[in-house]
């Protein structure tokens, strides 16, 4: 029986969004049954430029805001056509001028459920439907306001996606799009200026839309290189004013272009290696993130 | 299956979460209406600031009862209220919670709006927002802690003495209520028991208008729409006729024209000081043998306010402050100075999570109301409770204010005389948790303030002695922990800002409130 992997576990994130966004959740590939796929990824986001609404600055006092994260991740195919994802993020962040302090710690964890929903052969073209649902929540009470320097937004959220795959002999194109619902987040302060001064420790977060499209080669589901195109934007919010401090209801938007890659190792079924690098286009309250990520994955059959 | 399962997964989890998500009213703190203990209806025989005499202002004779003037605003009364919209309701809700304690909210929400540093000049200098030009960018001001604390400061003593002078009015004159007048008007809301000429709420507004409208020049339309809508309000209510809001918002606006007066000649316009100025602080410190002060900022900004020492508060003269200043800190080397610098590394290497939470609760930076206004909102949650009359919340807000006030100047009358380095500065592997501000270290500004909030706090409210104590001693720490202040900046800091403190209770004991 041909296994047909989950393929990659690539980790995207944005440094001013801390967001975790694995590459699993929107491919259009699945896990087989009984299979566990799971491993380590190592990402890296750097970025000095940012934008404080429209208006694209650096700030001395910051310099460059660089993270480092280790995520674990599991896949394991529940069913033929359903998958159970978990993800489990440590971030580490720093500046690299001025005083402010990093923080590290681990932020939230991811559960979802992918589930294939169609395939069909349209002139010679194989095409999936996929969705994905998902909830995550932050794993403890870390210190979510202290952008750009806090390890993640303090949200718990779920969200919604619909992955449409399209394959031709070995090249693809992959669409996916995404709602993602945040929840209130409470601070420490007693109040905090949004477009006018909120007297209350309860920030309404603003809903997200993301998208992500994608063109690539694979040889199967275990060898591949693609590349991406990622898109977010956020549903409300509101701009950094000039020279203020980022704040977790901003509007932040943003448009990256990346390149994934996954390579199964030779003469072994179990041992893969994942990669990604991307860079942000343009952005609206993010700073304009590099990210390089790389993760080790191992397979198994938890089939007696 | 599988298929309908997953979406039925996603749905229901959408709308738990969008269960969670419910609305809040985010716009303002929902407080009880105001309801006084004591009706306070002898506040005009209280010691005002800066009025020589309650009558120092006229107003002009209320028309008597049966005056068909009179009677014509009474039916203006009934067909507002005949025609009550929902957004009326919420108009009440807002404005029934007491006028001192909303305009002093707003004050907050304007000094939070305009607390942002102006960013830098292409060649690395800074711009410098200019009250003559106020819509340019960097608009003016920037309200800084002590901008913050004289704005406060202003605004508390004029709400305060027009009340002694509206209130020494209304015993005067002794015009009833409207519905004292007229049996057939509704009270909307628990209207306080006394005289209605002049309204005290148009007397605050018309106070307030006025100084905020000088601290806050680009926002003179949104103040003149919440007086506008404060008046319209009391109409709504059955509470004043449009004879008692008009005479009260003169008034209100002639007292505050004699603190505004004072505000254009108390020293606050020159506080900006020069380059030179900074190069004689410079060189006081390099004198006393200790290693000057540096802006930490990328580019170096010039430190903020140097000459703001200098500035006439209302409690202490110049001498005063001059001799209220603490001996100098540990120089940079003294052992003293080396366990300190020790101390603060120490607290940035362990930054726990719950120190943290400590410093982003009080670390008041950029984008906030300062430290002054989180006393004013400390204050306000305690204040409603005491179910004070609003010249009681004025005249408290007024004591506090002018301790901090006062507290601001002597803290950057000592920080430019000594001029010394913050920890970062000498050791650089000292990171922080809060924003590293852009003046010398010595004494602490936050601790300074929190000294004078709390002694003025105490007194005035004996029972919360220990919270306050509590309180101001976390917030005094939360900038050692923050790793942005040694020990002795805080401790001096808390000391001398109690004493500070003292002075107001000095006058709060004489000014005829207790």
């Amino acid at each position: 029986m041909k296994i047909k992997l989950l393929s990659t576990v690539l980790v995207l994130f944005s440094l001013n969004m801390q967001k975790l966004d694995a590459q699993t959740d929107i491919d259009g590939l699945m896990m087989s049954k009984n299979i566990l796929c799971s491993g380590l990824i190592f990402g890296n986001s750097n970025w000095k430029n940012y934008w404080e609404g429209d208006f694209k600055r650096t700030n001395g006092n910051i310099g460059n805001i660089i993270t480092n994260q280790v995520t674990f991740m599991a896949n394991y195919g529940l069913g033929k056509n359903t998958n159970i994802i978990a993800m489990f993020p440590y971030f580490s962040t720093k500046a690299t001028q001025g005083t402010l302090i990093g923080m590290s710690g681990f932020q939230d964890i991811n559960l979802l459920v992918k589930q294939k929903i169609k395939d069909k052969t349209i002139k010679r073209i194989d095409w999936s439907l996929l969705t994905t649902a998902g909830i995550s929540s932050p794993s403890h009470r870390y210190i979510a306001d202290y952008l750009p320097l806090s390890i993640g937004m303090g949200a718990k959220t779920a969200h919604g996606r619909i992955i449409i795959d399209g394959q031709k002999n070995n090249f693809y194109v992959t669409a996916a799009s995404a709602f993602i619902l945040r929840s209130n987040v409470t601070i420490d302060r007693d109040a905090y200026y949004t477009t006018h001064l909120i007297y209350g420790t309860k920030v309404a977060m603003p809903n997200v839309w993301a998208n992500n499209f994608k063109i690539g080669y694979r040889k199967n589901a275990d060898r591949f290189i693609e590349i991406i195109i990622d898109q977010q934007k956020t549903l409300g919010g509101f701009d950094i004013r000039k020279n203020d401090m980022p704040f977790l209801s901003n509007t932040m938007n943003f448009w990256r272009m990346g390149i994934n890659f996954k390579y199964q190792l030779p003469r072994s079924n179990s041992f893969s290696l994942v990669g990604n690098i991307a860079t942000t286009l343009h952005g609206r309250n993010v700073g304009q993130a590099t990210l390089i990520n790389l993760g080790v994955f191992f397979q198994t059959s938890l089939k007696k | 299956m599988q298929k309908k399962q997953n979406f039925i997964i996603l749905f229901v989890l959408i709308y738990i979460l969008n269960a969670c998500k419910k609305e809040e009213n985010f716009n303002f703190i929902n407080h009880e209406a105001l309801n006084p203990v004591n009706a306070d209806t002898n506040a005009g025989t209280w010691l005002p600031i800066l009025l020589t005499s309650p009558t120092e202002f006229s107003i002009a004779v209320p028309m008597p009862t049966n005056n068909p003037n009179y009677i014509l605003e009474i039916q203006e009364i009934k067909s507002r209220q005949n025609i009550k919209s929902k957004k009326d309701e919420k108009t009440i809700k807002y404005w029934s919670s007491g006028s001192i304690l909303r305009w002093n909210e707003i004050a907050r929400q304007l000094v939070t709006k305009y607390n942002l540093p102006p960013f830098q000049n292409p060649d690395g200098t800074y711009p410098i927002p200019n009250p003559a030009n106020p819509f340019a960018y960097p608009t003016f001001p920037f309200s800084n802690p002590p901008y913050a604390a004289r704005a406060y400061a202003y605004l508390t003593a004029a709400q305060y003495d027009a009340l002694i002078a509206a209130y020494y009015y209304k015993s005067l004159y002794k015009r009833p209520n409207p519905k004292v007048s007229n049996n057939t008007i509704e009270e909307l809301i628990k209207v306080t028991k006394g005289y209605c000429y002049p309204s005290e709420d148009a007397v605050i507004a018309g106070a307030s208008v006025a100084i905020l409208s000088l601290m806050f020049p680009t926002e003179q339309a949104y103040l003149q729409d919440l007086a506008n809508q404060v008046m319209n309000y009391r109409i709504l209510v059955g509470a004043n006729t449009n004879s008692d809001l008009a005479a009260g918002f003169q008034l209100g606006k002639d007292v505050a024209g004699k603190f505004i007066s004072r505000a254009r000649t108390d020293k606050a316009g020159g506080s900006l000081g020069n380059a030179a100025v900074l190069e004689q602080f410079k060189q006081n410190a390099i004198a006393r043998g200790d290693v000057p002060w540096q802006s930490l900022d990328i580019p170096s900004r010039p430190g903020l306010l140097p000459l703001f020492g200098q500035v006439k508060g209302f409690l202490l003269d110049s001498l005063e402050v001059v001799n209220a200043r603490p001996g100098p800190p540990p120089i940079v080397g003294s052992v003293q100075h080396t366990r300190e610098l020790e101390e603060v590394l120490r607290y940035s290497k362990n930054a726990s999570a719950e120190n943290m939470r400590i410093v982003r609760y009080w670390e008041s930076g950029i984008g906030t109301y300062t430290p002054p206004g989180q006393w004013n909102a400390i204050a306000a949650t305690d204040f409603v409770k005491e179910r004070y009359s609003e010249p009681r919340w004025a005249r408290n807000y007024a004591l506090l204010n002018l301790a901090m006030f006062q507290a601001a100047i002597c803290c950057w009358e000592t920080k430019y005389h000594y001029f010394n380095a913050r920890p970062t500065q000498i050791k650089p592997e000292i990171k922080t948790l809060a924003g590293m501000p852009n003046f010398p270290a010595y004494t602490s500004g936050h601790s300074t303030f929190d000294g004078s909030a709390c002694s003025v706090l105490m007194h005035l409210i004996p029972k919360n002695s220990g919270k306050y104590t509590d309180l101001s001693n976390q917030g005094s720490e939360s900038r050692l922990i923050g790793a942005i202040h040694y020990r002795s900046d805080i401790e001096a800091g808390l000391a001398i800002g109690k004493k500070v403190g003292l002075k107001a209770v000095d006058r709060a004991k004489i000014d005829g409130a207790e």
